[in-house]
């Protein structure tokens, strides 16, 4: 029998790190994350857990602090939020670069100034060419399955890459959600034991981390960890059916809702798919034909699956949680390169939403269903880029 | 001189064998060469004890070419060289790469 609990976002991810039992975590409390890893030192502090837990000064040196513990030889896990992503930011392409396979829930949040502690994707799309594989979560149960699949991607002996698991501030995080969790043993076999890669504390093969490269090979290095990042896409589909097997959920690369069929779309990443899917239900009762596409593999990027998925409609409205400000947002940019290579391409509009926490209502949602309504029936010239649910 | 390239198998920055920095050919990013004129040199060795890369060959206390696949064609060598009556033993020239 399902057993179903109530539980907020950050509890699931502290739940999910307790049954890993990672071997170091390095943190550092930013809000809305503090609550998570208060919530992990608790089990450390009650002997739950093995893990060392180092308490640093700051998130530069809790990403610095794991990489060191990723080079050694551990599994390594570590969380964030907002401007502790944007201090970590160094360290990043070193974790990528050095390949190791740390795991980090990302707990979204707004980027000062001015200060905001808020729900906003500004810090992970500001991570997005850093060389994590990024995974993003609509709720909690979706963060939880993330943030267990993510382990078995990093750690894979082809990948052996950072992850991101982006779930959002506030909205999920701190807000209570039902879902399920899995059984301890359950989760632990389906991790499974990590195996180091040249360990800098196997000190029978001694090992050194980190020599320069400069114009000689820094190209070609680049190129492999491009390579990789593309190999991740068949990794992270063979995860997801593995991880169905034990949990009877199923995870693509992408979710779809009520697509096939329809004519026009929305593109959205995490917990506004929840109220968009919604929404979509009451247009499709007034007979709109309307579906919905929600990435969840954002870095690397699926652009022909999703451009498969996409291509038939008319007119699809992406929206964004943060923006790159005189230039189209982050999801509307790969959206547009999905369908750019179509000999029929969708119609495109991006709509900026929901910045530090701003509230996504459902008649947000109406707004953008009935401009693309109007789009699709006259031809009404509109500005590809505009800000939705402004005060007036 | 053949370098291994990097690619996605070997993309770890890595050193797993200690001591390996001999194996790693440096003079590939040389683009001037030092051409030693025995009949100007004095055999003061300055340019073997000034060579950062240990590059100028010396045998029984005399000058005898240079180690190319080290020298990275700084000319420190040549700047130097004293030579034999104000003609240096050394001078550099550009390289020609096949
Ligand atoms: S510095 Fe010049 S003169 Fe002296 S040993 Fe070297 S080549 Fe000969
Ligand atoms: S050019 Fe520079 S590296 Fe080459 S032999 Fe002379 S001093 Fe040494």
């Amino acid at each position: 029998m399902k057993k179903m609990t109530a539980v907020t976002g950050n509890e699931a991810l502290a739940e999910a790190l307790r049954q890993i039992n990672p071997d170091v975590c390095a943190a550092y409390p930013i809000t809305p994350q503090t609550d998570m890893m208060q919530r992990f030192s608790d089990f450390v502090a009650d002997g739950l857990v093995d893990t060392e837990l180092m308490l640093v000064e700051s998130e530069h040196s809790a990403m610095s602090a794991c990489i060191g513990a990723s080079a050694g030889g551990g599994r390594v896990a570590t969380a964030t939020s907002g401007p502790g992503l944007a201090l970590m930011w160094e360290m990043l392409y070193v974790a990528s670069g050095m390949r190791c396979p740390i795991v980090m829930p990302v707990i979204n949040r707004a980027l000062s100034a001015p200060l905001n502690i808020h729900c906003d994707h500004s810090d992970a799309m500001g991570a997005r060419d850093s060389g994590w594989i990024q995974l993003w979560s609509e709720n909690a149960q979706e963060a939880y399955d993330n943030l267990i699949m993510a382990f078995r991607i990093a750690e894979h002996a082809d990948i052996r890459l950072p992850v991101m698991v982006c779930m959002d501030g506030f909205i999920i995080s701190h807000s209570l959600g039902v879902m399920e969790f899995l059984a301890d043993d359950v989760v632990r076999k389906f991790v499974g034991d990590f195996t180091p890669q040249d360990a800098l504390l196997d000190i029978g093969r001694p090992v050194s981390y980190g020599p320069l490269i400069v114009t000689d090979q820094y190209h070609e290095y680049k190129k492999a960890q491009n390579d990789i990042m593309s190999s991740v896409f068949d990794v992270a589909a063979d995860v997801a059916t593995a991880f169905e097997n034990i949990s009877g959920r199923h995870y693509g690369l992408f979710e779809t809702y009520k697509l096939e069929d329809a004519e026009i779309g929305i593109v959205v990443l995490n917990s506004a798919a929840g109220t968009c899917k919604d929404m979509i239900d009451e247009a499709r009762e007034d007979g709109v034909k309307i579906g919905l596409l929600k990435p969840r593999l954002f870095r690397p990027f699926p652009y022909g699956p999703i451009g498969d998925a996409l291509e038939h409609l008319k007119v699809i409205c992406v929206l964004d949680r943060s923006d790159s400000f005189g230039a189209f947002a982050p999801l509307f940019s790969e959206i547009a390169a999905s369908l750019y290579p179509r000999a029929n391409r969708p119609f495109l509009i991006n709509r900026i939403y929901g910045l530090g926490g701003r509230d996504f209502m459902p008649e947000h949602v109406a707004s953008v269903i009935n401009e693309m309504i109007e789009i699709t029936g006259h031809k009404t010239t509109v500005l590809p880029k505009k800000y939705i649910s402004l005060r007036q | 001189m053949k370098t291994k390239l990097i690619n996605q198998s070997n993309c770890r920055p890595v050193i797993t064998e200690p001591g390996n920095s001999a194996l790693l050919k440096t003079g590939t990013w040389r683009t001037l060469e030092p051409v030693l004129n025995k009949e100007h040199c004095i055999n003061c060795l300055l340019c073997w004890l000034y060579c950062p890369d240990m590059s100028v060959i010396v045998r029984d206390g005399k000058v005898e070419g240079f180690d190319m696949d080290y020298c990275k064609g700084c000319g420190i060598c040549a700047l130097e060289c004293h030579g034999k009556k104000g003609e240096k033993a050394i001078l550099m020239r550009k390289e020609e790469k096949e």
